[in-house]
């Protein structure tokens, strides 16, 4: 009894249409011309910003490999008048928040700050931006944090696979090495190199902004223009695509340990093209978000081959690539790698079930809204939203897009993405193969 | 805590917690069921969301002897199946509604989620309600689940030095309560966990008496409470909820040591734990001092008194932090970690440390740094309210062992008047290496 009834609450919930959260956004443009979206929020009396300097670590020249990253962990290190432990007193003391972090397509910088002391905060934050001091001890200290980083990376099974993969994936292009640059390459970083990555990457050219929080557009513009305005115009050239091998095999890594560590890739798909969306749907199925995959349910629920196992469409600023990971038992990897080849093969000549389409779809329309639920949240997606060209409406028709994707959309993407040839395979542990 | 899928697991070892912050400007309901359980309703209008939890006062600490991770293995078996509903087919409905779910346990409770649009939470309520007293497991679903954890236990601790080294400086913190023993299990007792132990530990904990729900986002309480009565409302207490009681310690009189070596570690560095005081009811000023000693000694990677010594005034470090949480329900752990650059032994790493903690117990709190913060934790409590599953967990967390909703409330308030004179008390008391181990992570031995 208690089970029909629950059966049939699901299925009418499946048909209702999820709600959908209110998210007004609004144009900026402050009066020196920088952009930002603007979603006001004045139920708790704080701010969040984000901003992203597309670029990145992707920037570095070839030779001052980790430039960028040790400049980006450098800009709370020291600025203005102050050095590192006066710039830390003055940012905890009006309880501000600020991360600057650098990844392969950008440098980041997201900020929380208080309504009670908010132009303190972002002129502090104007202050790291525009004058930081890079100072010689705090340059040796950083460097050694992220000389740290990288011998833990070098003994990191998940970094390794990584590592591999991308390297395997993108080659010589900027993609195809670690962004942190090497114990060789960050050694020989001079305080030039890092001023030279500061002044190339933090440029109003390549600026995408977004803020949610107890402000207004009308105070917003003159905010943009304090904290922004006299930033460089132009920085460095941004690099070129990214050509991906897309040749299948198989490299083993060896690495000592009870299980080896995974990572797959093959050809991925652009968002501008018009098979994106039915794309990610078939990604979602696949191995996306959830414990009901193809791959969790072959792999973990039938099999316990893994704790968890994962997909995503990797779409970079330059390239891109379907990639997924797992972890599994030395003396299991060759089942696990072959559970993922036959769902590869099985896919790609039969596509996918309705019942599936159905379930990922749900899902997607239904888990959508739920990510809009605070500041720094809504911040964070609005930059994405504009780095990807989409226009403010976006969130209120992105589910209709989802919705549209037939089973033959997904049949005929599936033809075309899905490409068991080209699955590359990177095991990192001591598996017997 | 231990979670049923963590995809992204931590490289960094040391965790920093910041102090939690019960308060908050939107509204707490409180109410009780007539078959015990417990009710808290957390308003958050902002958007159609809802986090639904319900969290059982059971944990790995309370275990049977030889009976590791059964605790955190029927957490995972939760999933399936009932005797209405497919192995699997939770989650599947969950996702149907375009949710999440997921569970976690720790030595002290056990809990479980879903984050879903507001208008499905009668739904999840029905399901959560049939999966407490319905559970019903086949050996195979039970064998292929112990064959996930025992990959869980190779991925997150057997693959990562760093939580085998802690595993073991856990095990040497405490002489006779299960604290020591770690929530996923020992290996060799996970391998002979069964079916009926599952079912025996299910029967004995999961009731209604012994479990409280904390809904937090765009709900009405009147709604939830209705909601709640006609879901968990039917099901029966249990008479067979045993207090918790559990092996406490003797007086700890040496400190212990421990030299965990492993070719996987790429830098060494010098942990020690000591034994310290909870967060009692009604009696939370003591571990609200040690709160703020951890932040005043590493809570911050610039000023905090660890790192200013041995990262700023000289280079005896690449890492310095401090960490300790009162939300337990038993006496807990104050830790310190220390990196050394390359080339600095252990020996003089935790020379340095100890010199750092002899000044600090010599010099007293710096006034501009407990202002300070005091002042960031004050801000943690507004920033907080931007994370509606963040003040859900503290809520569960905090009743699951025992505190009530007057201790939740009066938290920020007993932070904010901490003085110092109270913290250094508490660090003498509590920074005594009688009652601490010592720890050095290393790749090659080293010489004591």
């Amino acid at each position: 009894m208690i089970a029909a009834a629950l059966r049939m609450v699901a299925v009418l919930a499946v048909m209702a249409w999820p709600a959908m959260a209110e998210i007004r956004i609004q144009e900026v443009t402050s009066p020196g011309g920088i952009r930002a979206w603007l979603v006001e929020d004045h139920n708790i009396a704080f701010t969040a910003m984000n901003i992203r300097f597309l670029g990145g670590t992707s920037l570095d020249d070839p030779a001052r490999r980790g430039a960028v990253n040790l400049m980006t962990a450098l800009i709370e290190e020291g600025s203005g008048e102050m050095d590192a432990q006066a710039f830390a007193r003055a940012r905890d003391g009006l309880a501000a928040d600020f991360r600057f972090d650098s990844d392969l397509d950008g440098v980041g910088v997201s900020a929380r700050f208080l309504t009670e002391n908010r132009d303190a905060a972002l002129d502090l934050l104007h202050q790291a931006l525009t004058r930081p001091r890079f100072d010689p001890d705090a340059i040796e200290r950083v460097r050694g944090q992220v000389m740290s980083v990288l011998r833990g990376k070098a003994k990191d099974p998940e970094a390794i696979a990584s590592q591999a993969l991308m390297a395997r994936a993108f080659g010589s292009h900027p993609y195809g090495s670690d962004g942190t640059g090497t114990e060789a390459s960050v050694t020989a970083l001079t305080r030039d190199d890092v001023v030279a990555a500061w002044k190339g990457a933090l440029a109003r050219d390549r600026i995408f902004v977004a803020v949610a929080g107890d402000v207004t557009a009308a105070e917003l513009g003159p905010m943009l223009d304090r904290l922004l305005g006299d930033l460089p115009a132009t920085g460095l050239a941004q690099p070129g695509r990214a050509a991906l091998n897309a040749q299948g095999g198989i490299e083993q890594i060896g690495f000592p340990g009870p299980q080896s560590s995974i990572g797959f890739y093959q050809g991925g798909i652009r968002f501008e093209d018009p098979d994106y969306f039915a794309a990610a749907v078939l990604n979602e199925i696949i191995g996306g978000d959830r414990f009901n995959s193809r791959l969790m349910d072959e792999l973990r629920e039938k099999r316990g081959l893994t704790y968890g196992v994962g997909t995503g469409l990797a779409a970079f600023d330059h390239g891109e690539m379907l990639s997924g990971r797992l972890a599994t038992a030395n003396d299991r990897v060759g089942e696990a790698i072959q559970v993922i080849r036959d769902q590869w093969a099985d896919i790609a000549a039969h596509g996918v079930t309705q019942a599936e389409l159905d379930a990922a779809k749900t899902y997607m329309t239904g888990a959508y809204p739920l990510r809009f639920d605070g500041n720094g949240r809504i911040a964070s997606i609005l930059v994405g939203m504009q780095i990807l060209g989409l226009p403010v409406d976006y969130p209120a028709t992105r589910n209709q897009r989802i919705a549209a994707v037939t089973l033959a959309d997904v049949a005929r993407v599936a033809k075309r993405l899905i490409r068991p040839e080209q699955l590359f395979f990177v095991v990192v542990g001591d598996a017997r193969l | 805590m231990i979670l049923r899928l963590a995809l992204a697991l931590l490289a960094v070892p040391v965790l920093v917690l910041l102090a939690p912050s019960g308060l908050r400007a939107a509204p707490v309901t409180t109410d009780r069921l007539d078959n015990g359980m417990q009710i808290v309703v957390i308003e958050d209008h902002r958007a159609p969301v809802v986090v639904h939890m319900v969290w059982y006062r059971i944990g790995a600490a309370d275990e049977d002897p030889g009976h590791s991770g059964i605790a955190h293995f029927l957490e995972h078996l939760m999933f399936q199946g009932t005797q209405q509903l497919e192995p699997g087919e939770f989650s599947r409905i969950v996702e149907a509604q375009g949710g999440n779910d997921n569970a976690f346990t720790t030595p002290d409770y056990t809990a479980y989620f879903q984050r879903v649009a507001a208008d499905r939470l009668g739904l999840m309520m029905r399901l959560e309600a049939d999966r407490m007293r319905n559970l019903n497991l086949t050996e195979q679903d039970v064998d292929t689940e112990r064959a996930v954890i025992l990959d869980e236990r190779n991925q997150r601790t057997d693959s990562d030095p760093g939580s085998l080294f802690r595993e073991q400086m856990m095990a040497a913190q405490y002489l006779n309560h299960p604290y020591g023993i770690p929530v996923i299990g020992w290996r060799h007792e996970i391998e002979q966990l069964s079916r009926q132990d599952a079912l025996d530990f299910y029967q004995a904990n999961y009731a209604p008496n012994n479990a409280i729900l904390v809904v937090a986002g765009d709900v009405q309480p009147g709604e939830v409470l209705a909601l709640a009565r006609a879901t968990y409302g039917p099901l029966p207490p249990s008479d067979r909820i045993r207090p918790r009681s559990r092996p406490t310690e003797p007086p700890q009189l040496a400190e212990r040591r421990v030299q965990f070596v492993d070719e996987r570690v790429s830098d060494p560095y010098v942990m020690r734990t000591y034994l310290a005081p909870e967060r009692n009811p009604g009696d939370q000023r003591k571990a609200a001092a040690l709160t703020i000693l951890s932040e005043l000694l590493g809570g911050n990677a610039t000023t905090a008194v660890l790192a200013r010594a041995l990262q700023f005034d000289t280079q005896q470090a690449v890492y310095t932090g401090a960490y300790y949480d009162g939300l337990s329900l038993d006496a807990t752990t104050f830790g310190l970690i220390v990196a050394p650059p390359p080339g600095q032994g252990l020996k003089e790493t935790e020379a340095a440390m100890d010199g750092v903690l002899a000044r600090f117990l010599a010099d007293g709190v710096n006034a501009e740094d407990l202002a300070r913060i005091k002042a960031q934790i004050r801000a943690e409590t507004i920033y907080g309210d931007d994370n509606t599953q963040g003040l859900a967990r503290k809520y569960g967390a905090a009743l699951s062992i025992g505190l009530t909703v007057q201790d939740i409330r009066d938290w920020p308030d007993i932070l904010q008047s901490v003085t110092a004179e109270e913290v250094m008390a508490a660090a003498r008391e509590v920074l005594d290496r009688k009652r601490a181990v010592t720890g050095w992570l290393t790749a090659r031995e080293e010489a004591p």
